[in-house]
């Protein structure tokens, strides 16, 4: 019964992170954009918190620590602050529209539950899900930084790609250095948003919009 | 108890905390090259004393001479970039601060190299890997200019996927791993791995291996997932792009000969050697044709390095005693000869005050020394004969013809139209009038014809040692 149950919720929060990053893929505005990686961060964050309890592994409670606390506060507080001086607190310019970028991403998710499913038909059968909907959530990630042109949206998008990441470790019973992983994936993250940031693009760039970086290409002179 | 394989890892890692905290460039650029050579030194006495097997690091065969390799070239860049860098910040290009900073970037590399050679457990691997990623990209933006912070951004933002997608792979692996070795720790040890991977499930692993073909592949420079390399190599400090080109991309590649041993040891799963030899030579063919278009000598540079990462892929693909042997070769021929160049390139740039090739000509006049080291360099990287990259390009396609002779054509092609591009340009660059400044460089020449004197050597006489040890590696990797 209780295994039932144990499985029942950790399929619901996995896939409830597949939605949120569907979510994420037709917001057009940074602000919202924000808040939706945050509850992105908090599905994880309880998510991972769950799998600590049904595989009795405390270390992962730390994990899903990194995420609340990290991840969920202290980094979208951070990009809001960011925009607000940056001042480009409006639309996002999409480079595809939000209709086909939804169907794209629909496509993604059909092709990692055929790929996953198919190849883990012997694994047991939580890590099986839980796998198949990290690569979806890896996927939505990567089709959101392909189809965003700001560079804050991108970040977004990775930071939404590694919380798959997160969630296939985690879903891996009992998988050693995930701990690790998940911290140097955070330094990885406070590393973009500080470094260059703050310091660097903020300083030389009049926008964020990555098509203006392209302005110079080396060899068009 | 501190043996060689603890050494590597620790003395960079002093040094880094050492030169962040010590102000002055020349105590620190001396220290740095200190650093490096004691950590060479280290690296050599792998050969004498076999340290001990552990959970976490791991020595054989294979790694050694990446790592002798790694750390031979992390020693002679540190001799050129002590000269280099003393030039930038006489231009008041650098300032002391972003020195200190630099120096630190650079021992902080040489210790996520090292640690990923060494590293005994998969997910360790990666954290290095990771690490040397984020140091370089901190490298490729000090210059704080347009270009270098655009190119900083790309190699960033491709560089974490690439790795993010390695991470994946990882995963998977240990999925594989886990039924039949157990929970825990042991089921991401490599030497462990190793010993039971034909008993892993085939179809795990084919997905794996794609995750890690494409993560991995990414930070080889494979195409078409080498777009940030060029803008890498082009706009960061020349002694980067030696260490990105000779080193970097190495270690990358051999996480990737890690993970094929692992494949080619499962009979059931996917053999690994197509898909590499696919990508190999779509990256040689491709950058070779690239190599017409460019109009910045270290861009140029960097699609060459493109070009023979391919070659060496392609012979790692084919596998086989005789093509793994000419991979191994390759690999070795080519760091040496592609840092050496970039050594000549960073002086002429400083020299000329730009690195466009329209505003260099006829530097064999007017600086002789560096204008035929950069000519020898050329010969040696286009595989001419008798230089030690002829050799091994002669290996690759030799035994490739006996086997697939269709793919040695295109590979032979490949590498003849690269052999023109290079020519084209370094004509305008070496002869010809003479254009732009024609000041003489405080230039170390020392590093630069160290390593042409290596590769015109090993051209002409390999000692039989080195033929045993590269053989016994190459039987290693099946």
């Amino acid at each position: 019964m209780r295994g039932h149950l144990a499985f029942d919720i950790a399929h619901l929060l996995a896939g409830s992170l597949v939605l949120v990053s569907f979510m994420q893929i037709y917001q057009d505005r940074l602000y919202a954009l924000l808040n939706t990686y945050a509850l992105h961060a908090l599905v994880l964050s309880a998510s991972v918190a769950w799998q600590a309890f049904v595989q009795d592994a405390p270390h992962l409670y730390l994990t899903a620590a990194i995420a609340l606390i990290f991840k969920a506060i202290i980094i979208p507080t951070a990009l809001h602050r960011i925009i607000v001086r940056l001042g480009i607190h409006r639309e996002i310019e999409t480079v595809v529209g939000v209709g086909p970028a939804m169907l794209l991403g629909m496509g993604l998710v059909a092709l990692s539950m055929v790929v996953m499913l198919r190849v883990t038909a012997e694994a047991d059968p939580l890590a099986r899900e839980d796998l198949a909907f990290a690569l979806s959530v890896v996927l939505l990630g990567l089709l959101m930084m392909v189809t965003r042109r700001n560079a804050v949206s991108q970040v977004v998008g990775f930071m939404s790609l590694e919380n798959g990441l997160v969630l296939a470790a985690t879903g891996a019973k009992g998988m050693p250095l995930v701990v690790e992983i998940s911290v140097a994936f955070s330094v990885l993250i406070a590393f973009i948003v500080i470094g260059i940031f703050l310091f660097r693009i903020r300083e030389r760039f009049d926008t964020v919009d990555v098509q203006a970086l392209d302005r110079f290409r080396g060899e068009r002179q | 108890m501190i043996d060689a394989l603890a050494g590597v890892l620790l003395i960079p890692a002093v040094a880094a905390a050492l030169l962040a905290a010590l102000p002055g460039y020349r105590l620190t650029a001396r220290l740095n090259v200190l650093a490096t050579l004691a950590t060479f030194a280290t690296a050599v006495s792998l050969f004498i004393v076999e340290p001990r097997v552990g959970p976490y690091l791991l020595v054989d065969n294979l790694n050694k001479v990446f790592i002798v390799l790694t750390t031979f070239v992390g020693f002679t860049t540190s001799v050129f970039s002590a000269s280099y860098i003393g030039h930038e910040i006489d231009t008041g290009k650098l300032t002391p601060t972003f020195v200190r900073f630099y120096h630190t970037m650079y021992q902080t590399l040489m210790f996520a190299m090292n640690l990923a050679l060494v590293a005994n457990n998969i997910g360790l691997m990666w954290v290095a890997i990771e690490l040397a990623t984020l140091t370089t990209v901190l490298m490729v933006g000090i210059y704080r200019t347009h270009e270098a912070l655009e190119a900083a951004w790309k190699y960033f933002i491709l560089g974490s996927v690439g790795i993010a997608l390695a991470l994946f792979g990882t995963i998977l692996v240990y999925m594989a791993a886990r039924p039949v070795i157990g929970e825990g720790l042991n089921a991401m040890v490599w030497s462990v791995l190793i010993t039971q991977a034909d008993k892993f499930d085939p179809a795990l692993l084919n997905v794996a291996f794609v995750f890690l073909l494409l993560g991995y592949g990414t930070k080889v420079g494979l195409a078409p997932l080498h777009a940030w390399l060029p803008d890498a190599h082009a706009e960061g400090p020349t002694p980067i792009s030696a260490v990105l080109s000779g080193l970097l991309l190495n270690v990358a590649l051999y996480a990737l000969l890690r993970f094929k041993m692992l494949l080619a040891l499962n009979p059931a799963a996917i053999a690994p050697g197509p898909l590499m030899v696919t990508l190999g030579l779509i990256s040689c063919v491709f950058a070779a044709f690239m190599l017409y278009r460019r109009r910045d000598i270290k861009r140029m540079f960097a699609y060459s390095s493109i070009e023979h990462m391919g070659i060496i892929v392609f012979a790692f693909g084919m596998g086989g005693p005789l093509a793994n042997f000419a991979g191994l070769l390759h690999m070795t021929m080519h760091s040496l000869t592609k840092s050496a160049i970039f050594f000549a390139v960073g002086h002429i740039s400083q020299i000329k005050g730009t690195q466009k090739i329209s505003d260099m000509g006829g530097l064999t006049v007017t600086n002789p020394v560096l204008g035929w080291g950069l000519v020898l360099g050329v010969v040696a990287i286009a595989g001419l004969p008798p230089l030690g990259i002829f050799m091994s390009e002669f290996l690759v396609i030799s035994s490739t013809f006996a086997r697939e002779p269709w793919l040695a054509v295109i590979l032979a092609l490949g590498i003849l139209v690269a052999l023109g591009g290079l020519f084209l340009r370094l004509n305008t660059i070496a002869f010809g009038e003479p254009r732009g400044p024609t000041a003489s460089a405080q230039a170390s020449y020392v590093p630069m014809f160290a390593h042409l004197a290596i590769v015109f050597a090993a051209g002409i006489y390999m000692p039989p040692m080195l033929v045993v040890g590269f053989q016994n590696v190459a039987r290693l990797l099946g």
